[in-house]
């Protein structure tokens, strides 16, 4: 039986494995695991960062910071290693940094009663001074523990890789996806995105959940900070600027209502797999302007927030009917 | 004989086959971005180019974003594209992605910008060079001004860029000789017109009311652009009373140059794909290895080369 709010999960997929068929009648180079495995590296970062974002999107939340904070994870541990830290332990300290950065968010959203917006708007500005400050330059990474991981790949057909990048990204999925249905922090994000109030009186722990809730967020973040650093071998400044928006979307053309309370994780990775499918044809296609990629996400998401519009109006009127026949 | 006959067959053959290989060549170009009137022409060059030579372009904006860049090249390797052109928007982090395309025996050919990668990575890169950019136009300096005495002011790009840097360097090369020519004042314009006005106005107000000052020398046109309109504000005629030299050749200094106000720009050129697609076509014809480096032309402009038809041949670019 498919329940309603799984419809916009499923409007993804359904949407995913179209257009990718379209794209494979018009080029059938598309239909390898070279470009499946290139789809999947090339968007690790937003992927990973995407899977921090539909936790806090499902909270009701935003987390507009995590371009910046993608940015100045990538720039720490370049500044770090460059002065002789080893790779692993300035990932270690990165993440941290980065995990304490979105637990002093959560806590000053809940302490202040301010609007997630604006407490992670600061947050996004700070972020991206603070990689600033850092450095201005793009700064080059060249060690021999960054060179082991980025070589570390699945071989599969057709000269297609499963990279490290492509596999961390997954492991985030699993993640998230165990950690949004199979735990009590988990029940708590969905219970605080339905309605904040039912859920303080259910006796979910407000102040403890906001704080882990963007605790994860940063640290997801700060994973897509890695993830972009071994991308590009480089932490620059000016990169993934907003990166936190294309997130957003991912989120919401996965099929996770924007006010909250409801979607799923795995709907996120359709989502970010989608923007990368049009990305890719854009190439393929190779006389198309880029900005198609954000025309076309712009026409899904206003289709998405229609559809969860409609399914939220179609239940709540089923609801009436019933409460009507039964009272 | 027919041995004789049998190789030179064969040799024809090389060639024609060569030929005709060159024709329907299908080339990825991974552009920064469109974010200057430079930047925008150098793409309409480079599609123009493909097209003249038959060249099937397949063009992918990076939006000045680097892992768009990186998702392009991946792009093409995966399309199995017969080379690829990157204008790299930084220099760090190619060397995997350009690993992959050496890999799938692409050859890649940096435009316009290096990278720190390994040189065998990549084909040649085609790039202006800056230093000679800024000598060229201290050299016209130097013979326009013979051997008066003249005070130069100079209007720098953005502190700190590689173009301010090294069009610096090459004009103070170029006039380092002749001890007439001096560069009194020197002050960063950050390459844009309203700057460039700024830090104009500045230096006439320091030099006497811009009666001492005898030549202006901007490292790009649109800050010379800005420095004529000083000028003329001061009261003074630009290209006469203050000679103007500049770098870039944009459309907008031909117009000034026709009305006489500005005197000498030193072309970057945004045909940087010609050189690219010559020694590719070479190469996938007979396998030539074109040298690291092609430096571009770096012409020089002056008011006696039809400034009025030049801006006609460029105003349709993008710039």
């Amino acid at each position: 039986m498919i329940r309603a709010r799984h419809l916009p999960f499923l409007a993804t997929v359904l949407i995913f494995v179209l257009a990718y068929a379209l794209c494979v009648l018009q080029f059938p180079n598309m239909l390898s695991f070279r470009v499946l495995g290139n789809l999947l590296t090339d968007n690790a970062f937003l992927g990973i960062a995407a899977v921090g974002m539909t936790f806090v999107i499902l909270s009701g939340g935003i987390d507009l910071s995590m371009g910046s904070v993608i940015a100045f994870t990538s720039v720490l541990v370049a500044v770090l290693v460059r002065a002789g830290v080893h790779p692993a332990l300035a990932f270690a300290l990165a993440l941290m940094v980065s995990t304490g950065f979105g637990a002093l968010m959560g806590l000053t959203i809940h302490a202040l009663k301010m609007p997630a917006f604006v407490v992670t708007l600061a947050g996004m500005f700070l972020a991206r001074g603070a990689a600033f400050l850092l450095s201005t330059d793009s700064v080059p990474i060249s060690h021999d523990f960054i060179k082991l991981l980025k070589g570390l790949f699945i071989r599969l057909p057709d000269k297609g890789k499963l990279s490290f990048l492509a596999i961390l990204m997954l492991l985030a999925f699993v993640i998230g996806v165990i950690l949004a249905h199979r735990t009590r922090f988990g029940a708590n994000v969905y219970a605080i995105g339905g309605s904040e109030q039912s859920a303080e009186l259910m006796g979910v722990p407000l102040r403890k959940t906001m704080v882990q809730l963007y605790a994860f967020s940063g640290f997801m973040a700060g994973l897509a900070g890695l993830a972009y650093t071994l991308y590009t071998s480089a932490g620059y400044s000016l990169a993934t600027v907003g990166v936190e928006l294309d997130a957003i979307a991912a989120v919401v053309v996965g099929g996770t209502l924007l006010t909250g309370g409801s979607g799923l994780v795995l709907g996120t990775l359709f989502g970010v797999l989608i923007q990368g499918l049009i990305q890719t044809y854009i190439v393929f296609d190779g006389t198309l302007s880029s900005w198609w990629t954000k025309i076309v996400i712009g026409l899904l998401l206003f289709a998405f927030i229609v559809l969860q519009r409609l399914i939220l109006l179609v239940s709540e009127r089923r609801a009436a009917i019933r409460s009507a026949a039964g009272g | 004989m027919k041995r004789k006959l049998l190789a030179a067959s064969s040799v024809a053959c090389l060639m024609l086959c060569g030929a005709a290989f060159a024709a329907d060549l299908t080339v990825g170009f991974s552009q920064i971005g469109s974010e200057s009137g430079w930047r925008a022409a150098e793409t309409t060059v480079t599609q123009q180019q493909a097209k003249e030579r038959g060249i099937d372009l397949k063009f992918a904006d990076a939006q000045q974003k680097q892992e768009n860049q990186i998702k392009a090249v991946r792009g093409f390797i995966a399309q199995g594209v017969d080379a690829i052109l990157i204008a790299p928007v930084v220099a760090t982090g190619w060397d995997e992605v350009l690993t992959e395309a050496k890999d799938a025996e692409i050859p890649v050919i940096l435009l316009d910008r290096q990278i720190d990668a390994p040189e065998d990575l990549y084909l040649t890169a085609v790039t202006s060079d800056q230093v000679y950019e800024g000598k060229v136009a201290g050299e016209w300096l130097v013979k326009e001004i013979g051997d008066q005495a003249c005070k130069v002011v100079e209007l720098q790009g953005t502190t700190g860029s590689s173009p301010a840097i090294n069009r610096k360097k090459g004009f103070e090369e170029a006039i380092a000789a002749k001890s007439n020519i001096t560069i009194a004042r020197s002050q960063t314009g950050d390459f844009t017109r309203t700057k460039g006005k700024e830090v104009m106005e500045s230096f006439i107000k320091a030099e006497n009311g811009g009666k001492d000052i005898c030549a202006v020398y901007a490292h790009n046109d649109d800050m010379a652009v800005g420095a004529i309109q000083a000028i003329k504000e001061a009261g003074l005629k630009p290209g006469t009373d203050i000679k103007v030299v500049s770098i870039d050749a944009v459309p907008d200094i031909f117009l000034a140059m026709a009305e006489g106000e500005a005197n000498a720009t030193v072309e970057l050129t945004p045909n940087m794909a010609g050189p690219a697609f010559d020694v590719l076509e070479k190469f996938k014809a007979d396998g030539t290895v074109p040298p690291k480096w092609i430096q571009t032309e770096s012409k020089l402009f002056t008011q006696a080369d039809d400034p009025k038809g030049v801006y006609e041949s460029k105003k349709d670019l993008g710039y």
